[in-house]
């Protein structure tokens, strides 16, 4: 067993794990002003954001796939530029991935923001600007510090959540060895091949790893509710 | 001086009503602002913080604070708001929502000692109790020394002992301040203990705006005494009728004829009032 572990070729979980760290990141930086305006607005323009953004949840990740495959190919306007400004190819490659799972896990990111935004007792955020804080302090200081479980649920499941992707990904990146060969995509080629025995150990591994995360996520915010008498 | 002549529609309690308000407020006047829920007080605060907008022009101590073609931001106007919720930022403890506001150290650990809060300054706000976030929050307001104080029914969640003890706070800070204030209160011994003048709004315009003494004394003409309650009930008692009245905490008995009788009836708004004998005030 710990031979078999040890003898384990590791690449696909550590790309799993870079680009959900740095497609976690981006969104945060994305998503914090977008969820912020969201929980803020009465805007008429507030619902058509609102589907735009969730629409990765019910789309099937072949029909993403297909649109940021198109949408990122040579031969769009977006493609060429990003290959012709910075030398970047985003089909088939790395960079293409992180791209296509921002779009994918938006929503993660950005619904559980959004509400623990709009739990936030307004005249406290007032007091805040009536104290001379501008927006952006208030959001820092006052705000994020108020709704930890909820900042907490968006980067554990934005980051859970692009582990486990796999229809984007395979549209999008393929299955090149240590550069869109993530883990996901590296067991369905081991199914595919029928490798049954490397397929378990690796479904094993993603199994562990997503429980205990989510597990620490449910007890913080348990002890969190708990601390605060909520 | 303040001056405010504003304008804006809102959508009332009953109907679609016009805020309509022109004041003059002299600098360091502790004012009430009176009148039923919906007719426009909270909103008036609001809009002089900053927090609403509105038609009309706000002029504080020669500053303008609105015009037709500015507005001037919450975060430059320098004012302190009390919340009717406290409004405490949770993630704090009550000395660092004091220096969230400002610096001033010396002045925060003052506030504490004046408002007896000084043994709670690293406890965080869920652990305190209404009347203690209340103090915390008037002190977080009075941090910012602010132009103008506002207080939005701050004293209306709180049991009478502890009324009893912030009303003397809010009053030791405003001599000691002097910062002009204008407080929403609904209950008449509070705004004689605290305020030098009344202001009444219903349906969004000023209807009464006087002294505590000419607003709130409500006996007229000959009349030695007289109270507002609600008639609770009438009971008939052999040829008469007996009226249950309650005025504030107490309830009264009051008999009537039957002819009297029937111009009341039960949950009407009454005075209870004598002219003839002369009251005797006797101690409890």
């Amino acid at each position: 067993m710990i031979e078999t572990l040890l003898s384990l070729d590791y690449e696909p979980f550590i790309l799993s794990f870079k680009l959900a760290s740095l497609t976690t990141m981006i969104l945060f930086v994305i998503s914090l002003p977008l969820s912020w305006y969201l929980s803020q607005t009465s805007s008429r323009i507030k619902p058509f954001i609102e589907a735009l953004t969730a629409l990765p949840i019910v789309l099937p990740p072949s029909v993403l796939g297909f649109y940021i495959l198109v949408a990122l190919s040579q031969n769009s306007p977006i493609g060429a530029f990003f290959e012709n400004v910075f030398g970047v190819e985003l089909v088939f490659s790395f960079t293409g991935l992180v791209v296509a799972s921002c779009f994918y896990s938006l929503p993660f990111m950005v619904q559980p923001l959004q509400s623990g935004f709009e739990s936030l007792n307004k005249n406290m955020l007032e007091a805040s600007y009536i104290s001379g804080k501008s927006r952006v302090e208030t959001i820092f200081r006052v705000a994020l510090p108020n709704i930890k479980p909820a900042l907490l649920t968006a980067l554990i499941v934005t980051f859970a959540h692009t582990v486990g992707e796999f229809g984007v990904v395979l549209m999008v990146g393929g299955s090149i060895d240590g550069e869109t060969k993530v883990a996901s995509v590296a067991i369905y080629e081991m199914v595919e091949t029928m490798d049954y025995s490397m397929a378990h150990v690796y479904s094993l591994i993603m199994i562990v790893m997503s429980f205990t995360v989510l597990l620490s996520v449910y007890s913080f915010n348990k002890h969190h509710n708990k601390k605060f008498g909520l | 001086m303040i001056r405010i002549d504003i304008k804006k529609e809102l959508q009332g309690s009953k109907a679609e009503m016009n805020l309509e308000i022109s004041l003059e407020i002299k600098e360091g006047s502790f004012v009430a602002l009176s009148g039923e829920s919906g007719s426009g007080k909270t909103t008036l605060l609001r809009i002089l913080a900053g927090l609403e907008i509105s038609e009309g022009s706000i002029e504080v101590h020669e500053e303008i604070w609105q015009d037709s073609s500015f507005v001037k931001e919450t975060q430059k106007r320098q004012i302190g708001f009390v919340f009717q919720e406290y409004a405490l930022f949770e993630n704090m403890s009550v000395l660092q929502n004091l220096l969230f506001v400002s610096k001033d150290k010396k002045l925060a650990s003052h506030l504490l000692e004046i408002t007896d809060l000084t043994q709670l300054k690293d406890r965080v706000p869920n652990t305190l109790s209404g009347g203690q976030k209340q103090r915390v929050s008037l002190c977080r307001a009075m941090m910012n020394r602010p132009k103008l104080l506002l207080m939005d029914e701050p004293l209306s969640a709180l049991d009478m002992d502890m009324r009893n003890r912030l009303q003397k706070e809010i009053l030791l800070l405003h001599k000691e301040f002097g910062t002009t204030t204008i407080f929403v209160s609904h209950d008449p011994s509070e705004m004689y203990k605290l305020a030098d003048r009344v202001i009444v709004l219903s349906q969004g315009k000023v209807i009464k705006d006087g002294s505590v003494k000419e607003i709130l004394r409500q006996t007229q003409g000959s009349q030695k005494f007289s109270f507002r309650g609600e008639l609770l009930e009438i009971i008939q008692a052999d040829v008469v009728f007996i009226a249950v009245v309650s005025i504030g905490q107490q309830i009264v008995e009051v008999v009537l004829d039957e002819k009297e009788m029937k111009k009341f009836r039960v949950g009407d708004e009454v005075q209870v009032s004598t002219k003839a004998f002369a009251p005797t005030l006797s101690l409890v």
